[in-house]
């Protein structure tokens, strides 16, 4: 099977795996929910690492990667940070 | 150190584990801390894991990125007010999509260099900037719209979809062209394509349709990392990507019920949020045949009842009434009357905006219900007081057919006793439609500022000893 094939079938289970876990989700924390994706797709810094860590790299590539990194750990930083900042919050009764 | 590509494998395989514990733990607000510790313990075994394979060779800018970003971000967490949130996420989602694009651009550069250019690969990499591309361009017209730095209302014009059909037709032939070719001519003009067709796909959807826009962007930036994925290979970015692109994607469906519309009804641009010319409230309201109460009679219902519901709106948020509201919920608490609050799915302008701002103000989160919890309470509730909310409670949306908001699922506030509302002036609410629970005989408008109007309700209480 060729590796795009693969990627297709990861992706397509991975889908069913989105579906239930996000429905199992209670919607008093969907903005927590919200934040914690973003903190997650933040995980385009892996392509953003591997595109600057290249040592061939040309000095182009290596200015865009750059971004790409900064732009990822702002995502993954302020994401993470921010939900735990409101998850802080969500308290009960006679705390 | 170096691992070998099998082990970098494995560690990627437990972060994609440990971001799906990370997501099960917001089931309940109990385990969902833990959950966004999960999540960050996967994202650090993903980047180490990365960083230690043999790909990567030359660290100087990525320490560089790593802690201006990491800088940013973390003062951007720790500074953001909570009725800001969804500002915040909306930069947030722009940065992955840019991040994106340039993933993309870095990529072929490097395959260029290294002639490993081929047409799958160079497809997989036009999906991925065009995706990209829409959401950072999408969401920096939505970030704009919630910082008011552009009208929230709906920019609509002729052939408006025809020409964004078009736009995405020539952007898709031109991710063929490269992929067939390789030219890099075809790649910026697809790109630049891509963040014009973001911001025509936004700008048309009304302010007040916000929590939708959000959604979306939030499976955008799902879908955007998956594409990286493939172009990369990497099943975790694939994985990663699939969670976050069906969150947002069940996330729009949740609000687009709530609000009774189809997403391409919400996609094809709604409701406007003209606020036009505000008469002033009190002689509007004369003339409607309102009623009008003071501070004083509202408190005196509040006091004497067993039951109040607040149902909070996003007038709440812009008045930062809800530290208020919680000193109003406890001295009611302290002379024996329950108050919980109702919140519709799509109060604020974001998913579970309302929640969150309820719980900032220290408000337990076991007082706070959803619509089909509460609505079934209303009938045996004493009074209801809407704070800034307006269209969520119109029965019009069950009584009047011709309404265009008629099927949306509302709270039933019409339904208790007494029904105080909290408004600022007689303007309607954002779909412009005319709210006839102001006509009812159980109704009345308080008017003025949310936050002073809830402080002059405590310090009565207050003052009228206990």
């Amino acid at each position: 099977m060729p590796d795009t094939l693969v990627a297709l079938y990861v992706f397509v289970l991975a889908c069913f795996i989105g579906y239930f876990v996000i429905w199992g989700v209670t919607p008093s924390l969907h903005t927590p929910l919200v934040a914690l994706t973003n903190a997650i797709s933040g995980i385009v810094i892996v392509g953003a690492l591997l595109v600057t860590g290249l040592e061939s790299a040309g000095s182009f590539a290596e200015i865009t990667g750059f971004f790409a990194v900064l732009l990822a750990s702002i995502n993954v930083f302020g994401g993470f940070l921010v939900t735990n900042r409101m998850l802080a919050m969500f308290r009960k009764k006679n705390k | 150190m170096q691992i070998s590509s099998n082990v970098q494998a494995l560690a990627y395989l437990v972060s994609a584990v440990l971001f799906i514990f990370s997501l099960k733990g917001l089931t309940h607000p109990a385990t969902a801390r833990r959950g966004n510790f999960l999540g960050m313990i996967g994202m650090a075994v993903a980047v180490v894991a990365t960083l230690l394979g043999s790909e990567v060779e030359s660290y100087g800018f990525i320490i560089a990125g790593v802690l201006v970003g990491g800088l940013i971000g973390v003062v951007l967490a720790m500074r953001i007010q909570m009725t800001a949130m969804p500002q915040l996420v909306a930069a947030l989602h722009s940065f992955v999509g840019l991040a994106a694009v340039l993933v993309a651009v870095g990529t072929f550069l490097n395959k260029m260099e290294a002639g490993q250019l081929n047409a799958v690969l160079m497809g997989e990499l036009s999906a991925g900037a065009i995706i990209g591309a829409i959401t950072f361009t999408g969401s920096v017209i939505a970030f704009g719209k919630l910082q008011g730095l552009i009208s929230g209302k709906p920019v609509k014009f002729a052939m408006q979809h025809q020409l964004n059909a078009a736009i995405a037709l020539v952007t898709i032939a031109l991710g063929v062209h490269f992929a067939m070719s390789g030219s890099i001519f075809s790649l910026a003009l697809m790109i630049l394509l891509a963040l014009v067709l973001g911001v025509t796909l936004i700008i048309p959807i009304g302010g007040a349709d916000m929590p939708v826009i959000i959604s979306m962007l939030n499976s955008y930036s799902g879908w955007a990392a998956a594409a990286t994925g493939f172009t990369l290979h990497n099943n975790l970015l694939i994985i990663v990507g699939a969670l976050v692109g069906f969150s947002g994607a069940i996330l729009s469906y949740i609000m687009c019920k709530a609000m009774n519309r189809s997403i391409i009804n919400v996609v094809f641009g709604g409701f406007g949020s003209d606020s036009g010319g505000a008469p002033s409230a009190g002689a509007a309201a004369m003339e409607k045949g309102i009623r009008s109460a003071s501070v004083d009679d509202a408190v005196y219902w509040m006091e004497d009842a067993n039951r109040v519901i607040v149902v909070p709106g996003y007038g709440m948020a812009v008045a930062q009434a809800q530290h208020s509201l919680k000193e109003l919920m406890e001295l009611l608490e302290e002379r024996g009357v329950e108050v919980r609050f109702g919140v519709h799915p799509v109060a604020g302008r974001m998913p579970g905006h309302m929640n969150v701002l309820l719980a900032e103000a220290d408000i337990p989160y076991d007082h706070v219900l959803e619509m089909e919890e509460i609505n079934p309470d209303f009938a045996s509730t004493d009074v209801t007081l809407v704070v800034g909310a307006n269209d969520v409670v119109n029965p019009a949306a069950k009584d009047d057919a011709s309404s265009p908001i008629y099927g949306m699922p509302i709270l039933e506030a019409g339904r208790s006793k007494q029904v105080y509302f909290l408004k600022r002036s007689m303007n309607p609410g954002y779909s412009g439609v005319d709210n006839l629970l102001f006509y009812k005989d159980n109704t009345s408008l308080i008017f003025g500022d949310a936050k002073e109007t809830i402080e002059g309700m405590v310090s009565a209480l207050k003052g009228s000893g206990h």
